[in-house]
């Protein structure tokens, strides 16, 4: 279709459509008084009023009108901007006129929805109306911007959610950057024994797309690794990875680990994160067997052959006090370097996904449970890894006193559902509290208590999960845990005991227990703010990264081409965390095919002649989208940098930047308008 | 009277301090070159004249008026109605006549107040019997009468049609003599032009270079809070200096003087309210994030209204403080 | 130029002006709207891209057009879509503040609300909470007050074209 073009100094005509949208609307505002009020206003060319603006006959309406009536602009009050805008640009469009010479009302979302008075609503349909008739004239026709968008993806986060988008992508061809912050990929996943409902082992399940995502060649693994700054915007970010030194050369690292037997520490002696500090390891350690890349880190701190101390810089001085037997052991490999530096790499992606999980909560919040206080009570990780054949006892459940207990308490809702520290249910803890339960007394034979406040147990065989759980013979408490002390009459034992209210009996029990097991709740990660502000990303008021839309956009944020995966959006279980991870991919392979992303012409320049080089505007842009041009001594806007936010255009003192679809002049008139006597 | 064939030049000053006459004085030895040109039909300052002599003058038979000082007496709204009549192009001249100027901060007070403080309360001031000046008064049968003093200061374009904007506190010779000139050539650019470039100080600034692109504010300062360094930008030195937000064509006289822009060639012609402009973007700049911090730094700002308006009270959107009182027939001194 | 009000009794109602951000406020608005929460009619929204965009022009020009109050509406210090365009407005707000109020506008009149596009139950509260402050504040008519400041100009004018009107003597 030929567009139209329109003749210098054409009087403005505009055409205007208020929708009944069936009742919606016109159940509380009078959209024909408002059809005829409008009718008044000077520029009006037609006025009408229509039951379904959005459908393809009230869409042809627009159409036949511009054609038939000459109108060089459109104002259509129904619903809100954000669900039609783009429909009624694109009728606009088709009948030849540029699409921004159209302007919707919002006459539904903000009007007939949450009002109840007909006579005011309509009035405040006038007004808007009013406003949208003064702003339109000045509208500029303009075009949509197309940003191109870079085939590369990087995901952070090499947890399970991490992982599965990785592959997903990865096979699909894209090429990936997965940055992962711990020396090994696996995250919480790789920490638990069995998952439930069907019981089966999670490094079983995990291992092999570890081992995949160790091999594809589309993935770029950098493991010990943080993201350090991200600059630009959809299609074009720009990213600093930070890889931190682990003293050893990944590519010659065979994972034979003779360098940790060689140790000159015979025996471990320091704290083993990946156990929860409830074993033990050498300064030279591989996090765990299965570990991606199966390469041993050097831990500074503890290795004989540095000074103590970090430097102000984060860096370690050699100390060259050790006898590097480790080295000696490494023999032809020489995969051992002492003086490896951090390593800066600044990649560019188009699209990524974060996927940086979660932390459990701290139960020294609790301190009435006794974590930290009593040696007995541990938290459901740390019995993961007490349970795990790999872990510190070997798979036996043995407590901090050598003996395996013969009466466990598993107390549910640590640090969920609680007014005083997270209000959330964490949707997780019932189901791994009575798979707990289960390994438990398979492991020990022990009588196992599970207090709770509600039994939740949703999904897909997790109800019959809970029943055969319930069948064999654990204790169910419904009354949630209010104190764990010694037990009086066996304290120096290390007994317990836990008191609660059967909420169903109505009795106080006091349960004496050798061990006590808080079912602690999912937390946003401890980084999350400073992650979110890194990635441009919104929160939620409780700290989860926040989805465009909970039901329509749950992977989506608010920023265009970052996704969300897995439980930094929120507690979920694997099932959920992995469907949402291939969500995130497919999202991400939509935008990489599509090959390019159309934004809004909402940008601002600079006006070249009036600008008087003052530099007000230039520390004001995020995007860094201004810049000084010294030889003309005036400011610049990269139009392909800016993002249309319009602060530099509010602060400019000499009114020398303009924004598109927002000028000034625009916005002045829609004041004008909105305050106009109305009938 | 004799019919010359030079254009007749008026000059007439009302709520003013006389600065506006200085410039044209000040043109020094162009002054007789302009005597040479026109024929000064009014000029108060220099010349006797009575109102009658005003009055019989034919309409549109003065080329052209400048017209200084902000509207503040029905004697001043009289002669900005009369002279609008008489001349062909009446010239909003100096920032008073412009924008209401230094007079236009009246707007901030109640009229009484301003009476009782001037008359009464001042420090030097000795009125045991309060006396106020009246409207009339009498002696010996004669009766004398005075201006009524509005309650709200006027620029002079909210009182009559204005042609064009010469302004500045007072305008430069400069200014001055290429809006003479202007006139006088007949190169007048569209009716209600300012005669002045419509770009910011910052442009012509001595201290433009030196300016860093990253300022965010901690401070603000006064600048008798400092010895500033003749050669960096006032506003990096934590100074408010009204330049990003003022027309330019001063020469930038006040910083050569070591002394920040206070804003007196007004703004920009796209721009509606200098003060809200300069406002926003002088505190869109501010480095801080925390409110009270926030607060604390502005309160280096301890007059808003001084700072911001200086010199376009009676211009700005607000025009007067809202809660004073409107007319009701006040009488001076009453 | 009031806002000609044909209730049985002229009763004046407040109006409000409210600049919301596109990403936060407006959406938590839609929210208000899909949710189907009731709040007063007398904001009317005008849609911009951040809160940064919000030019102190824009809310002096409102309430001298006719407004009885201004309602910014912005993302969470922290959350602001394009970065920090909420912490600019906040900076100007505390400066207008002080500047209003100093030309003895009442500083609840205008008011900045962080709101995020999950809270539309804010919307509701702080609409509702607006309009009771200002019905209780009472109108601030600024255009009438200004018609009433320029009364004091017709009488001299009258006088001098009158007198004008009469024969001049040489």
């Amino acid at each position: 279709m030929k567009p139209i073009v329109s003749r210098k100094h054409e009087p403005v005509r505009i055409g205007f459509y208020i929708c009944h949208c069936g009742t919606n609307i016109a159940g509380m505002v009078d959209v024909e008084a408002v059809a005829k009020y409008v009718a008044t206003l000077p520029n009006v060319a037609v006025s009408r009023h229509y039951k379904y603006m959005c459908s393809d006959p009230g869409q042809e309406m627009i159409q036949q009108d511009i054609r038939e009536n000459r109108l060089n602009r459109i104002v259509v009050a129904a619903c809100s901007p954000l669900l039609h805008e783009h429909t009624f640009r694109h009728a606009t469009q088709a009948a030849g006129l540029n699409p921004f010479f159209c302007q919707m009302v919002n006459t539904r979302e903000h009007n007939s929805w949450v009002h109840t008075d007909r006579l005011e609503a309509t009035r405040k349909a006038m007004a808007l109306a009013h406003a949208a008739i003064q702003r339109v004239p000045y509208h500029k026709a303009l075009e949509v911007k197309k940003v191109a968008i870079n085939r590369n993806v990087l995901i952070v986060g090499g947890g399970i959610a991490g992982i599965h988008a990785a592959l997903t992508l990865a096979n699909a061809g894209k090429l990936v950057y997965l940055v992962e912050r711990d020396p090994t990929i696996g995250g919480h996943m790789a920490k638990f024994d069995k998952t439930f409902p069907t019981l089966d082992c999670a490094m079983c399940v995990l291992s092999p797309k570890m081992a995949a995502v160790g091999s594809h060649p589309n993935i770029h693994l950098w493991t010990y690794s943080e993201v350090a700054k991200v600059d630009g915007y959809v299609g074009n970010f720009k990213v600093m990875v930070h890889r931190k030194p682990r003293y050893i050369l990944e590519d010659l690292c065979t994972g034979c680990q003779e360098c940790v037997a060689a140790c000159v520490y015979k025996e471990p002696k320091f704290p083993d994160e990946f156990n929860l500090g409830l074993g033990k390891r050498k300064p030279v350690f591989l996090a765990f067997p299965q570990a991606i890349p199966p390469v041993v880190r050097i831990d500074p701190e503890v290795c004989l052959n540095f000074k103590r101390g970090k430097n102000p810089d984060g860096s370690h001085t050699l100390s060259d006090k050790c006898k590097k037997t480790c080295v000696e052991a490494c023999g032809d490999r020489r995969a051992i370097d002492f003086k490896q530096t951090e390593e800066i790499r600044e990649i560019t992606v188009g699209t990524i996904v974060m996927a940086t999980g979660f932390q459990i909560f701290d139960a020294k919040r609790t301190p009435y449970y006794g974590y930290g206080l009593y040696p007995n009570v541990y938290n459901a990780l740390e019995i993961e890894r007490l349970i795990n054949a790999s872990g510190p006892t070997e798979g036996e459940v043995i407590m901090r006193n050598g003996q395996k207990p013969k009466k466990v308490a598993i107390v549910h809702c640590v640090g969920s559902r609680d007014e005083n520290t997270n209000r959330w249910c964490s949707r997780v803890c019932c189901l791994y509290s009575l798979k707990l339960a289960h390994l438990i007394k398979e492991h020990t034979d022990a009588e196992v208590y599970n207090f709770y406040i509600d039994m939740r147990t949703p999904g897909k065989s997790m109800e019959e999960f809970y029943n055969r759980i319930a069948e064999e013979g654990m204790h169910l408490i419904r009354g949630k845990v209010a104190d764990v002390y010694p037990d009086p009459n066996d304290g120096a034992t290390g007994r317990l005991v836990v008191q609660a209210e059967d909420t169903l009996t109505n009795k106080i029990l006091k349960v004496p227990v050798d061990m006590v097991v808080l079912a602690v709740g999912l937390e946003p990660h401890p980084e999350a703010e400073a992650l979110r502000r890194l990635f441009n990303l919104s929160c939620s008021s409780e700290g989860w990264f926040l989805e465009r839309h909970p039901k329509l956009a749950p992977v989506n944020t608010f920023t265009d081409g970052i996704f969300l995966a897995g439980c930094c959006q929120g507690p979920k279980d694997i099932p959920d965390t992995v469907a949402q991870a291939g969500a995130a991919a497919a999202e991400a392979f939509a935008l990489i095919d599509k090959g390019h992303i159309e934004q809004e012409p909402n940008t601002a320049h600079i006006l070249a002649d009036e600008c008087s080089g003052c530099k007000s505007c230039i520390p004001l842009c995020p995007y860094t989208a201004i810049t000084f041009d010294e030889a003309k001594q005036k400011a610049v806007i990269n139009e392909a940098l800016c993002k249309g936010c319009g602060t530099c255009v509010a602060s400019c003192p000499s009114g020398s930047i303009v924004q598109n679809l927002f000028e000034d002049d625009e916005i002045f008139s829609e004041i004008d308008g909105l305050l106009a006597p109305v009938p | 009277m004799s019919a010359s064939s030079k254009p007749k030049i008026a000059l007439y000053w009302c709520a003013s301090c006389g600065g506006c006459e200085e410039t044209v004085v000040d043109l020094a030895e162009d002054i007789l070159g302009l005597v040479e040109m026109v024929d000064i039909v009014l000029w108060p300052v220099a010349m006797d004249f009575k109102y009658k002599h005003v009055q019989a003058m034919a309409d549109q038979s003065i080329t052209a008026t400048l017209l200084n000082g902000a509207i503040r007496s029905t004697e001043q709204e009289e002669m900005a109605h009369l002279l609008r009549r008489k001349s062909r192009f009446l010239l909003a001249y100096g920032s008073c006549a412009v924008s209401g100027g230094i007079p236009g901060l009246a707007n901030e007070f109640p009229l009484q107040q301003i009476l009782k403080f001037n008359y009464e309360e001042a420090p030097t001031v000795v009125n045991e019997s309060r006396t106020h000046p009246q409207l009339k008064s009498g002696e010996d049968g004669c009766e004398v009468t005075l201006p009524a003093l509005h309650q709200v200061v006027r620029s002079l374009d909210q009182v009559v049609e204005v042609d064009y904007y010469v302004p500045g506190c007072p305008p430069t010779p400069k200014v001055t003599k290429a809006a003479l000139g202007a006139l006088l050539e007949g190169r007048l650019p569209p009716k209600g032009s300012v005669l002045a470039p419509d770009i910011a100080l910052c442009e012509e600034c001595p201290r433009k270079q030196r300016k860093p692109a990253d300022l965010s504010f901690t401070e603000f300062k006064r600048p008798h809070q400092l010895l500033a360094d003749p050669q960096q930008c006032l506003l990096a030195q934590g100074v408010v200096c009204l330049g990003p937000a003022t027309r330019g064509g001063c020469g930038a006289q006040c910083v050569s003087g070591n002394m920040p822009c206070t804003g007196c060639f007004g703004p920009t012609s796209r721009v509606r309210d200098q003060g809200l402009k300069f406002l926003s973007a002088l505190c869109a700049n501010l480095a801080s994030k925390d409110e009270s911090e926030i607060n604390r730094v502005l309160e280096g700002i301890p007059d808003p209204i001084g700072t911001f308006y200086r010199y376009g009270l009676a211009k700005s959107l607000l025009r007067r403080k809202v809660d004073l009182p409107g007319p009701n027939g006040a009488q001076a001194g009453s | 130029m009031t806002d000609t009000s044909p209730t049985p009794n002229g009763q004046w109602k407040p109006r409000i002006v409210a600049f919301f951000c596109n990403w936060c406020t407006y959406t938590a608005a839609d929210l208000a709207g899909v949710s189907r929460m009731k709040y007063a009619p007398n904001v009317r929204v005008i849609r911009l891209m951040c809160s940064g965009r919000v030019d102190p022009q824009f809310i002096v020009e409102a309430l001298v057009k006719g407004a009885d109050g201004v309602l910014i509406g912005g993302c969470h210090p922290g959350d602001c879509h394009y970065g920090e365009g909420n912490y600019k407005m906040l900076r100007r707000f505390q400066m207008l503040k002080r500047t209003l109020k100093d030309m003895g506008i009442a500083p609840e009149r205008v008011r900045l609300e962080w709101i995020s596009a999950a809270e539309g139950e804010k919307v509701k509260r702080v609409v509702n909470e607006l309009v009771e402050q200002l019905a209780q504040l009472g109108p601030l008519n600024l255009p009438q007050k200004a018609a009433d400041w320029d009364k004091e100009l017709a009488e001299v004018e009258a006088k001098v074209q009158a007198a004008q009107a009469e024969p001049v003597m040489a």
